[in-house]
């Protein structure tokens, strides 16, 4: 008996296996999602239906929601702690360090991760970081409220709001946590992906998703230690009495700070040298798992691969030369804010690229539509539609008039939240067989595409519109400004959206609970698809493979050749 | 292969040689010195940005900087010396040597706080001006790496008491010389920046 509790510590806790370890951030992903779901579905309650009271709400948010009427101040904590929760804790979480421990060492031929006991460590350092963020709703004051972006002096001085305190304080230790994990996570990537490939398995005959994790691994290496940074300094700021953020002259109340000198504008640069990069974090999975699922699902090499690998390598060099458009109405050089105008457009240019190679795969292809390739499908369209926003933004000219309306809400919901969420969703169903030996019901999923899909052109299309009439990105309240009260109707429609929107996940979560015992079992490849990864047992052991591990004789992509009976060649076959 | 429930225990060591494995290690510590890099330079961009605002003050800084100086210098060489003696199979040597080493760490440590504490005896505070501010954040997050440097050579200390230190199989004692050096070369650079920039 005593044994056997230790095998289950070993094998489902505190396990080396980078299968497994993958799977603990999933459960850990998807949670924090329905959390960062929930709060959703709570900043659409007060702007479809303003201050109006919800009496059952007040007992489960006594001080947020006393009377049932949402205050302001829980507002704010509402839309900072969905941003940190969705962009860290799911979007992050899920495509990277979910997948890319899935299936890096499965796809390169790998036993395991390079560092396997770095890789649990990685793991468990995000937990407490995932729980003190989530804890930070119950204490006095509530959870911080200065936005995801955390902008001094609202972050940076105690006494500000009630969330610029504990929440605050919170926040940032969570932030450590997970800075400190997604770094472990990274070196570990970029290390196996070097060094770990199997006989054959050149770089150039990588899968694109193993090609955007390598990148990503290196963007979050580079780019989170100057959030590491900011928040040290931050920090002191907050409580050792240092002017590194905080300018002279701040009065709370009728007090005045006794800082003087610093810049808020520090802060920004600091704070979007990362927080550029972390936008691509983000997308670059998901650009590749979109890659490998329409390859399968066209039954087509993927169009261009070179030019696909060339184009994450310029995404990724350029999402750092780009960090200032998020600064275009922050005071900066006009001069500085041209130069970002350029770099930003720039990256429309390996954007396009993918895209188009995108549709010139799709083209003229007979589609095999699984829930898998109609996300896949989504994500071109998210992102499209996303990136053509994108170049709006990106002139200055244009910012200084949206920036901070829900136009840029919009934006970002399709290009970087959409694209990316749907990437995982169709990457779930994609690679769910080699995850739990089982299919996930198909039915299910293409409902939950459809309800998905439309609900989000519902939700984030009209807020451009929004956006354009005038509409502030972070108000609480729309209808006290006489000019946007005509956009209730648009409000009301978008929340109405939102709701069947998170309705639509329960039924992927449910799917994906009762698969893992109930789904048909699956075969080794059910797909027909040829990379590396589907040469292993239909649910792969500890060390992926039973025998030697299988050399890569090709590149993933050889499908429909002329002249040859099957339709595809796998990677492991010569 | 164990593909087995009990195999799962234990971690699998994919790399399939143990020179794979040498240069895997050697190449992780270099992607986080990588990022230790970034680090500072973000350190260093703030500091440089900050220097900028209408009351940065100049700071003289204490003279005992020279002396932790010295002494990470000095390290640097007795380490490297631990180094070549454990690659030669000369262990005592090589305990020897990695304990001074360890003892230079440890007065480096101390030769810095001493350099605040003169500092304080001035009159002056982390938060007394934004130049002393960068100097102490930029010492104390310096000297914590330094610390895990010296928490290395402990350990080092460790394994060769347990016997698990193999001269030509072990490159433990090299990676922690890559990484003290690289301490090292840190603080001469953070030196650099205190005292020429601002």
């Amino acid at each position: 008996m005593e044994h056997e509790k230790q095998g289950f510590v070993s094998k489902y806790i505190f396990s080396f296996d980078h299968k497994m370890i993958g799977k603990q951030y999933f459960t850990l992903a998807m949670s924090m999602g329905f959390i960062g779901g929930i709060l959703a579905v709570l900043i659409r309650l007060q702007l479809g239906f303003p201050s109006q009271p919800w009496p059952f709400l007040e007992n489960l948010f006594p001080v947020g929601m006393a009377s049932g009427i949402m205050t302001p101040e829980f507002y704010v904590s509402l839309f900072t702690m969905h941003g940190t929760i969705m962009v860290f804790f799911l979007l992050s979480l899920l495509p990277v360090s979910g997948f890319g421990n899935f299936l890096i060492p499965l796809q390169i031929g790998a036993r395991d991760m390079a560092f396997p006991f770095l890789n649990m460590l990685s793991f468990w350092t995000v937990v407490p970081g995932a729980i003190i963020i989530i804890i930070s709703f119950f204490v006095e004051g509530g959870a911080a409220a200065s936005g995801w972006t955390a902008y001094p002096p609202l972050s940076a001085i105690r006494s500000a709001i009630p969330g610029s305190d504990l929440g605050q304080t919170l926040w940032l230790v969570g932030m450590i946590f997970f800075v400190a994990s997604f770094t472990m996570g990274g070196l570990n990537f970029v290390v196996t992906i070097l060094n770990l490939r199997t006989k054959g398995l050149r770089m150039m005959r990588m899968p694109l998703t193993t090609w955007a994790q390598f990148v990503v691994g290196i963007l979050g290496l580079l780019s989170f230690p100057a959030l590491a940074a900011g928040a040290l300094l931050l920090t002191f700021d907050r409580s050792l009495g240092t002017s590194f953020f905080l300018p002279a002259g701040i009065f709370i109340g009728d007090t005045l700070m006794p800082h003087e000198g610093g810049t808020p504008l520090l802060w920004q640069h600091l704070f979007w040298f990362l927080g550029h990069p972390e936008v691509y974090i983000i997308m670059l999975p998901a650009m590749g798992f979109t890659s490998d699922i329409l390859a399968t699902f066209c039954r087509r090499p993927i169009f261009g691969y070179r030019s696909m690998v060339y184009a994450i390598m310029a995404i990724g060099t350029l999402s750092f030369l780009v960090w200032g458009h998020h600064m275009f109405v922050s005071g900066m050089s006009p001069f500085l804010g041209s130069l970002f105008v350029v770099t930003t457009l720039a990256i429309a240019i390996p954007s396009a690229v993918k895209a188009f190679n995108w549709l010139f795969t799709i083209a003229r292809a007979r589609i095999q539509f699984t829930s898998a390739s109609l996300f896949g499908l989504g994500v071109v369209s998210l992102f499209v539609t996303g990136g053509l926003t994108g170049i709006f933004l990106g002139t200055n000219a244009v910012d200084i008039q949206l920036h901070d309306t829900y136009f840029v809400v919009g934006h970002f919901h399709f290009i970087m939240a959409g694209a990316g969420l749907f990437g995982a969703f169709g990457a779930v169903y994609y690679w769910y067989p080699k995850m739990f030996g089982r299919m996930l019901s198909e039915r299910l999923g293409k409902i939950h595409f459809w309800i998905t899909f439309v609900a989000y052109y519902a939700v984030f299309f009209p807020m451009h519109y929004l956006g354009v009439s005038g509409m502030m990105r972070r108000i609480y309240d729309p209808n006290v400004y006489e000019f946007l009260q005509p956009l209730q109707p648009v409000n009301l429609f978008i929340t109405i959206a939102a709701f069947v929107l998170f309705a639509g996940q329960l039924i992927f979560i449910y799917n994906y609970f009762v698969s893992m015992r109930r789904g048909a079992p699956a075969t080794a490849n059910p797909w027909n698809a040829a990379g590396l990864e589907w040469s292993t047992p239909a649910y792969p052991g500890h060390g992926n493979w039973e025998g030697e591990i299988p050399p890569a004789h090709r590149w993933p992509y050889d499908y429909s050749e002329p002249g040859k009976k099957r339709d595809f060649t796998p990677q492991w076959e010569a | 292969m164990s593909s087995t429930a009990a195999g799962a225990a234990a971690p699998i060591d994919a790399a399939r040689t143990p020179a794979d494995r040498r240069h895997i290690n050697r190449l992780g510590l270099l992607v986080a010195l990588g990022g230790i890099t970034m680090l500072f330079a973000a350190f260093t961009s703030a500091y440089i940005v900050r220097s900028g605002g209408g009351d940065w003050t100049a700071l003289e800084l204490p003279p005992v900087l020279w002396m932790s100086t010295a002494l990470i210098v000095a390290s640097s060489l007795t380490l490297e010396l631990a180094r070549r003696a454990f690659q030669r199979g000369s262990l005592p040597s090589f305990r020897s040597w990695s304990a001074a080493t360890a003892a230079l760490g440890t007065g480096f440590l101390a030769s810095q706080y001493a350099a605040w504490l003169s500092l304080n005896e001035a009159g002056i505070y982390l938060q007394s001006h934004p130049k002393s501010s960068f100097f102490f954040v930029l010492t104390g997050v310096h000297a914590v790496h330094l610390l895990a440097g010296v928490v290395a050579l402990l350990a080092l200390f460790g394994l060769a008491a347990a016997g698990r230190l193999v001269p030509g199989r072990s490159d433990a004692p090299t990676l922690t010389a890559i990484y003290w050096h690289f301490v090292g070369g840190l603080w001469i650079y953070l030196l650099a920046v205190l005292s020429l920039l601002g």
